[in-house]
């Protein structure tokens, strides 16, 4: 029975030594080690999300990055493309262009020859109509000779011509 | 490896020491139990029980006892002397006479005699008939005992916020230990039972009993000390202050909810009331005779295991009741945390209930 018989002296031993250790730890460790430790936690959780957020923004970074790479190498290719077309398409220009010129040159030939043809063809026609006519002449004057002459007369002037 | 053979050959070491030391102390034991009977009830309510002075060894005129002093108020005002003057009488014989008055310590309580007594009379029930006991403010063993704990925990945590406040890195060594612990307290019991909001305010509070019980129940374990946490004064003084936390700081809700339950038939209004009033009492009781009860329970199992190498009067008995005390001793170790987590955690659930903000239906 005496164990469970509160003493008076003890009570207020314990109260009294309790509530001023209590006030004593409160104000001299209590609140400044909560305190620390929480700016402590502050401090961490700070560091931590600065660092997410820097290997958030390299990331980004990375990623323009490898955008403008990408950027710049569809403009090369773009203009790689561009001179190719253009390349072609002045070779083609080129030689559609000289074939013009050739076919024109061809034609233009072409055309004096014929042109030379036809003259030709006329002067031989003129000769050969002043021919016939200085050969009938001919004929016509020594029919009144004999016959064997006119012969020779023809034949030598046949010869004449084709000397000529 | 080595440290280890060195820790293994300690234990041994340890345990032939103290098997050796039960076993003489056992011999000499039985030889004086031819004149005197072992009380084994006597002996665990003497380990248990509060004392003027502090006992360690050695019985009688023999023995080796830190005095303490004795605070007394009288009729006549204050009488102060120390225990040694008793010689470690306490069975009412010796009588110390101080201002014209003559004390005596009866089984640890001191007695004053009427004017005129010379010895103490008993009636059949052992009861002293011709004295009356002053109002008695000593430092007892249990009052030391605090002193002590409250020292330590004014070095560890005054150097704690000291180092602290020096460098912002992490802590080492036994304050990162007791920072985990200090953490433990804020985020196991005080947020999720008080609330976010006002935790804050019962922090000092619920870190101070926690630390208290804690060192006071480690302490307690030693050979000799003090059984402070397993002393009813203690735990009803440690129990009013939750009761008054819970009382100065009930919030209208609270005392609505005790006093005139809303939302319920008007007949059973006051039967509630009644129940609620109680509760509210019967809460912080539960904790003072929670924490006594199993403080003192460990150490009645070891004083008792001890014991019955005494009751048998046997050295052989040793080789069984040793291991087992040692056993409840390491018990003891986790009985010593979990009834400090256990107290404040409840304190804190009882105050979480005081400042509890309800939604309104």
């Amino acid at each position: 029975m005496e164990l469970i018989k509160p003493e008076i002296g003890l009570i207020v031993w314990q109260t009294v030594v309790f509530v001023i250790l209590v006030l004593l730890l409160a104000k001299f460790a209590w609140r400044p080690i909560l305190g620390l430790i929480k700016e402590r936690e502050s401090s961490i959780n700070d560091a931590l999300d600065s660092a997410e957020k820097a290997r958030l923004e390299m990331k980004n970074l990375q990623a323009s990055n490898e955008k403008l790479i990408k950027k710049a190498r569809e403009e090369r290719d773009e203009m790689l493309k561009e001179a190719r077309t253009i390349k072609e398409k002045m070779i083609s220009e080129a030689s559609t262009e000289a074939e013009e010129k050739a076919s024109k040159i061809l034609a233009n030939a072409q055309e004096t020859i014929i042109a030379e043809k036809q003259a030709a063809l006329a002067e031989i026609k003129a000769q050969v109509a002043s021919l016939s006519i200085e050969i009938a002449e001919k004929v016509v004057k020594k029919e009144l000779d004999n016959k064997e002459d006119q012969m020779k007369l023809v034949d030598s002037m046949l010869d004449d011509v084709k000397l000529n | 490896m080595r440290a280890s053979n060195l820790f293994k050959n300690l234990v041994c070491l340890v345990l032939v020491a103290l098997l050796g030391g039960v076993a003489s102390y056992a011999s000499e034991k039985s030889l004086e139990e031819a004149e005197k009977d072992f009380n084994p009830t006597d002996m665990i309510m003497h380990h248990i029980g509060d004392s003027h002075g502090w006992h360690f060894f050695g019985e009688n005129e023999d023995a080796v006892t830190l005095p303490l002093p004795v605070i007394l108020y009288t009729d006549a005002g204050l009488v102060t002397f120390m225990s040694s003057e008793f010689h470690h009488d306490t069975s009412g014989h010796h009588i110390v006479e101080k201002n014209d008055m003559r004390f005596v310590n009866l089984h640890e309580k001191i007695y004053m005699l009427d004017q005129g007594a010379e010895a103490v009379e008993f009636d059949a029930g052992h009861h002293p008939l011709n004295a009356s006991k002053p109002l008695d403010f000593s430092i007892t063993k249990n009052v030391a005992a605090m002193f002590l704990t409250v020292i330590i925990m004014l070095v560890l945590f005054l150097s704690m916020s000291k180092k602290l406040k020096k460098s912002e890195r992490a802590p080492k060594g036994v304050h990162n230990a007791l920072e985990a612990l200090v953490l433990f307290v804020r985020d196991e019991i005080a947020r999720p039972q008080i609330g976010e909001k006002k935790y804050m305010k019962f922090m000092p509070f619920l870190l101070t009993v926690f630390f208290f019980i804690w060192i006071t129940n480690l302490l307690g374990l030693f050979p000799g000390a003090a059984n402070v946490t397993g002393n009813i004064s203690v735990t009803v003084s440690l129990g009013l202050v939750t009761l008054v936390l819970m009382i100065i700081n009930g919030n209208k809700d609270f005392w609505q909810h005790t006093l005139w339950m809303p939302g319920i038939p008007g007949f059973v209004k006051p039967i509630l009331a009644v129940v609620e009033l109680l509760g509210l009492f019967i809460k912080p009781i539960a904790l003072m005779i929670r924490l006594f009860a199993n403080i003192t329970a460990g150490h009645i199992i070891i004083l008792s295991l001890l014991g019955l190498i005494f009751i048998l009067e046997s050295v052989g008995v040793a080789g069984v009741s040793v291991p087992f005390a040692l056993f409840i001793s390491v018990l003891e170790l986790l009985v010593a945390f979990l009834q400090a987590f256990i107290f404040t955690m409840l304190s804190a659930l009882f105050i979480g209930m005081s400042v509890a903000e309800h939604e309104h239906h």
